[in-house]
């Protein structure tokens, strides 16, 4: 007791500092505020860029029209039928592949050594850069299976690369799912995978869903793999999907900005225009397909 | 229940790819030999009378490909049902599927190995008989920033003090020559797997692949254009289509090969004044795929026939005539028997 | 945790053990996928280091693999990828960060329907495309002017640097953003109560507290960046030099590959061989950074009720 006393009366008097500190905190809320503004700013100036040098040449004609070595009569029709099929054929691969491991790994596996071990490659391998999918797929698919620089080990490899994100986005969509939902599909008389298929995969579709568009838009922005494999051609006609030559948008964009004709980066900017139009159309599909498959649900 | 819009709308859109590919002409490629041979060894190309159709694969050099891209753009378009195909992994790379019979065609920015195993040796155990037809000539042309008015012509000899392998990290132009100012040499100069460095190299080093490493290097020759155009100090190369499209923002640099200081234009490419940096494109068809194939036949001869005005249209020079009549002789003589 | 593994019939029956080895199969694709990048890379490196000696590769800074006289440090390399991963990260970091907070504690729905479109903007648009913007806008526009055209030329270690850091923003931020609002409130509330601002709840709370997660979004940036190609192709440019000097041209290991694999160089020769040497070296970098991310996680995390 008569220790306190004295401690009291030689210790410092608290000070609020009020002023001093909501002063710190709005300086760190403007700098907060900044950073997004700056963000804003960034992206901006990328669409100006862009629309500037692009709009100009971005037409009907430009999107109906194969490429050609004359500015005046070049388009996107074939790289963009490329990336389309390189995109459904991935994303065809991708959804059930993908959502069966993610299936298997949070509802069947046990939570033993070989799951979790199982669990980690994957979140590794999410990790890996493309660039290294391209050499797999180019030791493994062009060359071993001899399929040579076609459409399908194009897509074969993206799916490759894909894969590890769209199984880690579903198991999070699975395990949002709460237990209630299983315990009662259990209580029911439900096998475990009558439980998943009618209970637990609906509740999570969204989620699933959102993962995979997202993961196919990334596949149709890669360039990287796909010029390891040899996607770089110009064609004119439209690929056959298995086994034709083809190009896609990333790499046909590459491919102009490098012609000498001063037109040229004009297409260039105008295929760039194409492909972030798809790249918004395939977001804006994302979160529509969330938001309508979630207005089912309900806990 | 997941078996709902989202799957359905992937089923439709596949359906919609593979009709899209049907109907677009992608058809399988047609199986070698099996278009009958038309009449006549001399006919020309494209009034035959059935339509031509195949898939003529090409491959090879990214600089002979400006053209060869062109001729297959307007091929296709007067014979619908060929198909045509144009890559671009680079002459070797190219040469490796030629020999190994994938591709009928190989565009090369250099004359083929003879003895070099991937090339020659491998075409000859193949069974692929080739023949080698020039189509156009590329100067390649040494630039420097307008504002440069000291550095109006430089020797071989110079030019390699610039871009030799012994060239020091940090080079002044009065280093290359006494009374060049004591500015720093900003070097540029195309990446070191193009068929332009590979020649530059050789001719001016006298090795492929030996120069120096402290130049700014891109494979994008426009960004070259660039950096020598925004850099009172710089000097790079390229191909001669390149300087022509960007005559207001560079100044080419008169080369003396020994002869005496020679600006590159058509003529002086045309004529080989301009050396040693003229340098010859190459075509190399499958002779024994073209007597027995026509569209392969007729493609050769529609490229023959219209590579002068190709060539110049996308920025090379034209061969002159009479070098163009013996490339015309030359495959004649190969597969029109 | 998956549910209680009960079913109602005595015995399972085969339709059920037969999805379930077909869900196994699935799953175990990973496997095999690692497999064989291990295997691909392996075996070439391995004939790679029959002809170059490895200690030559690793401790070399010199490289040149298509300019003769040729030489394979890969340090040189190594230095342009993580230079370039530096300067992304000196922007990343804040950048990611002060937006995350923003995210997660100061906005309102209005902020975050217009903040969270921008950041899966960012996130969504390929890299090709923000490779061009450096190079066709940053580097003659900003970097240029900014810095004095001889101090910076049209490539530069800050140009990549700086668009890759755009890049890795969004992966920064929506993971950070998802570590702190998995952050009790009552904790918050706790340091309200206690008189504390909101800069300092955040500082002092909300922050510690979802350290590991932010930890670990940033080594995750930082294995994206140093994968990163297309964007670095375009804006760093192609000269390998062991410097870490930003208004520098450099090359990185991902631009290296995809050099060698568009050039026209001969496959089985010496150089095509150094892609999967390089390639190697990548591979076990973006690992070695994704098992840290994960075990960085579960030793700092805090457990809270």
């Amino acid at each position: 007791m008569t220790a306190a006393a004295p401690a009291a009366r030689s210790a410092p008097r608290f000070e609020p500092a009020l002023m001093r500190r909501k002063l710190t905190g709005t300086i760190f809320y403007g700098a907060c505020l900044a950073s997004i503004a700056f963000l804003m700013l960034a992206l901006a100036l990328l669409l100006f860029d862009v629309l500037t040098r692009g709009l100009p040449w971005l037409d009907l004609d430009f999107l109906t029209h194969p490429p050609s070595a004359r500015p005046a009569r070049a388009g996107v029709l074939t790289s963009f039928i490329g990336s389309l099929e390189i995109g459904v054929i991935v994303g065809a691969l991708a959804f059930p592949i993908g959502v069966a491991a993610a299936i298997y790994l949070a509802e069947y596996a046990a939570d033993s050594r070989l799951n979790r071990l199982l669990q980690t490659n994957i979140s590794n391998l999410a990790g890996v850069p493309s660039i290294i999918y391209g050499i797999l797929g180019l030791s493994v698919f062009v060359r071993l299976a001899n399929l040579g620089p076609t459409v399908l080990a194009g897509a074969l490899t993206l799916t490759l690369l894909i894969l590890p994100v769209v199984i880690i986005a579903s198991i999070e969509a699975l395990r949002a799912v709460p237990d209630a939902q299983r315990e009662g599909a259990y209580a029911l008389g439900a096998s475990r995978w009558q439980m998943v298929r009618r209970s637990i995969l609906p509740a999570a579709a969204p989620g699933i869903m959102t993962g995979i568009i997202l993961a196919m838009a990334r596949a149709i922005g890669e360039a990287a793999p796909l010029i390891i494999i040899g996607a770089f051609t110009f064609v004119t006609f439209v690929p056959n999907p298995i086994s034709g030559q083809y190009t896609v948008l990333p790499i046909q964009i590459f491919g102009w900005a490098q012609q000498p004709q001063a037109d040229f980066q004009g297409i260039s900017a105008a295929a760039i225009i194409v492909i972030l139009a798809l790249m918004l159309i395939l977001n804006g599909l994302a979160i529509i397909v969330r938001a309508r498959l979630s207005r089912h649900i309900q806990w | 229940m997941i078996t709902t819009r989202p799957s359905r709308l992937a089923a439709l859109a596949l359906t919609a790819t593979f009709a899209f590919a049907a109907c677009g002409g992608g058809a399988t490629p047609s199986p070698t030999g099996a278009t009958p041979t038309n009449g006549g060894p001399t006919e020309p190309p494209a009034e035959s009378m059935e339509p031509l159709s195949g898939t003529i694969a090409i491959d090879g050099s990214s600089t002979v490909f400006p053209i060869t891209q062109i001729v297959a753009e307007d091929f296709q378009i007067e014979h619908s049902d060929v198909q045509v195909p144009v890559a671009f992994s680079g002459t070797g790379g190219g040469f490796k599927k030629f020999c190994a019979g994938e591709t009928e065609i190989n565009d090369a920015s250099r004359p083929i190995k003879a003895d070099d195993e991937g090339e020659g040796i491998a075409c000859d155990a193949n069974g692929v008989e080739w023949v080698e037809l020039q189509v156009a000539i590329d100067g390649l042309t040494v630039v420097v920033n307008p504002a440069n008015d000291f550095a109006a012509c430089l020797s071989v000899a110079e030019l390699a003090t610039i871009y030799g392998p012994d060239s020091p990290e940090h080079l002044l132009w009065s280093e290359v020559r006494a009374g060049f100012p004591s500015e720093e040499v900003q070097r540029f100069m195309p990446g070191a797997d193009s068929g332009t460095f590979d020649y530059f190299t050789e001719e001016i080093n006298g090795e492929v692949d030996s120069s120096t490493s402290w130049a700014v290097q891109s494979e994008d020759d426009n960004t070259l254009v660039t950096g020598v155009a925004g850099d009172t100090y710089a000097i790079g190369y390229f191909g001669y289509a390149y300087y022509v499209e960007n005559t207001d923002k560079l100044k080419a640099v008169e080369v003396d090969g020994g002869n005496g200081c020679v600006a590159p234009t058509d003529e002086s490419i045309n004529s080989n004044e301009y050396s040693p940096l003229s340098r010859p494109l190459f075509i190399y068809p499958d002779v024994s795929k073209a007597k027995e194939r026509p569209e392969l036949k007729a493609f050769i001869d529609f490229y023959l026939a219209n590579t002068q005005a190709y060539s110049s249209e996308v920025g090379y020079v034209a061969l002159p005539d009479d070098l163009l009549a013996a490339e015309v002789a030359e495959w004649e003589a190969a597969a029109g028997g | 945790m998956s549910a209680a593994s009960i079913t109602l019939t005595h015995r399972r029956p085969i339709g059920e053990r037969i999805i379930e080895r077909l869900l196994f199969l699935a799953a175990a694709l990973g496997v095999l996928t690692t497999l064989g990048i291990i295997a691909v890379l392996a075996f070439e490196t391995v004939e790679f280091f029959l002809q170059i000696s490895p200690i030559d590769f690793f401790t070399g800074t010199r490289w040149s693999a298509l300019i003769k006289p040729q030489s394979f440090g890969v340090l040189a390399l190594v230095s342009g990828t993580l230079l370039v991963t530096a300067i992304a990260l000196v922007i990343a970091v804040p950048l990611g960060l002060l937006a995350a907070v923003l995210l997660a504690e100061y906005a309102g729905t209005r902020f975050r329907t217009i903040v969270k479109p921008i950041l899966e903007t960012i996130a969504g648009v390929p890299t090709i495309v923000l490779g061009f913007f450096g190079l066709n806008f940053i580097a003659p526009h900003i970097l240029r002017p900014l810095l004095g055209a001889d101090n910076i030329g049209v490539f530069s270690a800050l140009n990549g640097g700086i668009v890759v850091g755009l890049l890795i923003t969004p992966l920064i931020a929506s993971i950070s953003e998802d570590a702190m609002r998995a952050v009790p409130r009552g904790m918050r509330e706790g340091a309200f109560a206690m008189g504390a601002t909101k800069f300092e709840v955040v500082r002092k709370v909300v922050f510690p507290a979802a350290l590991s997660g932010i930890m670990a979004s940033v080594i995750l940036a930082m294995s994206r960046a140093i994968g990163e190609t297309m964007a670095v192709v375009l804006t760093v440019g192609t000269k390998p030099q062991f410097t870490f000097d930003p208004t520098e041209s450099v090359q990185t290991m991902t631009a290296f590959i995809v050099q060698i694999s568009i050039g026209e160089t001969a496959q089985g020769s010496i150089e095509f061989k150094s892609l999967f040497a390089v390639g190697a070296t990548l591979f076990v970098m973006t690992l070695a950074l994704n098992l840290l991310s994960g075990w960085v996680v579960r030793r700092f995390r805090t457990g809270y009720s």
